[in-house]
């Protein structure tokens, strides 16, 4: 658990956020595009390795694949949002530290 | 009928950076990549800048090749543990590693590879050399290459480690 403590990559970060709701493969490709407003392409080899990493650690499911439809969805479990919840708290820190040391210089 | 050439092109392993950019060089001038064999790439005649081609080092199951066909790419073939894939370029960028972190694991795969086969081939080189057998030489040869190989593969992963302490 205790590593589960450190930043998320930002690869790592966009997949659960585009998992908060359920989505296949391609679906995250294309929100996290859009979420970033382009900044952000995540690269198919890079993506599979994440979502079987992240299905290992438990932070995502895989859904029952249903008929007629051969794209495999996944969503993010309740660890899985604990996570994402954690970093968000972990990055509003980083930037209120970064505009008020910016601003205002820096203050012990 | 469509156009097809076959060519016949050697690269080393620690090169392949390089076999990716001369098959994206074809693909520029239309010759697109339709098949490979050892040594020995086939080629169909399109458009010029139809197609970008990407390769990566991956023993790869079915599962992962219909997971890159669904993000639009197509599966070309593969040679030995190399796997060949293209996608069209109106259809948007196309890489296969995006963030630092797999690209390590990339050249990690390729290492792990060159390692087992290197040391095999040293292993039955010196088997065969106290065995006085006399073809032990030709293992021993395409060990110290292999293991050349590693070095290659292992300078190209620290570059990236080095990097990867500062940004993903």
């Amino acid at each position: 658990m205790m590593n589960d403590n450190i930043a998320l990559t930002e690869t790592t970060y966009y997949i659960l956020l585009s998992l908060y709701t359920p989505q296949h493969g391609y679906g995250i490709m294309q929100r996290t595009e859009a979420l970033s407003g382009g900044r952000v392409r995540l690269a198919a080899g890079t993506l599979y390795g994440a979502l079987s990493n992240m299905c290992e650690k438990g932070w995502i499911i895989q859904l029952p694949i249903e008929d007629g439809s051969r794209k495999k969805e996944y969503k993010l479990t309740e660890e899985g949002q604990i996570i994402l919840r954690n970093e968000l708290i972990r990055l509003k820190q980083m930037i209120t530290n970064g505009e008020a040391v910016m601003k205002e210089g820096y203050h012990v | 009928m469509s156009e097809h050439k076959t060519v016949y092109k050697w690269f080393w392993v620690w090169d392949f950076q390089k076999e990716e950019m001369w098959l994206n060089e074809m693909a520029g001038i239309g010759w697109v990549l339709e098949g490979v064999g050892f040594c020995k790439y086939y080629f169909i005649k399109r458009l010029p800048e139809e197609y970008t081609i990407r390769m990566e080092m991956n023993h790869a199951v079915n599962e992962y090749v219909s997971f890159m066909k669904e993000t639009g790419a197509e599966y070309v073939g593969r040679m030995v543990q190399w796997i060949y894939f293209r996608k069209k370029v109106e259809d948007g960028p196309f890489d296969i590693f995006s963030d630092l972190d797999s690209k390590i694991k990339h050249l990690d795969r390729i290492g792990r590879m060159l390692l087992i086969i290197g040391m095999a081939n040293l292993i039955i080189g010196l088997a065969n050399t106290f065995n006085y057998i006399n073809i032990g030489w030709i293992n021993l040869l395409c060990g110290t290459l292999l293991m050349y190989a590693l070095g290659r593969i292992h300078g190209k992963k620290e570059a990236l480690e080095r990097e990867r302490v500062l940004h993903e």
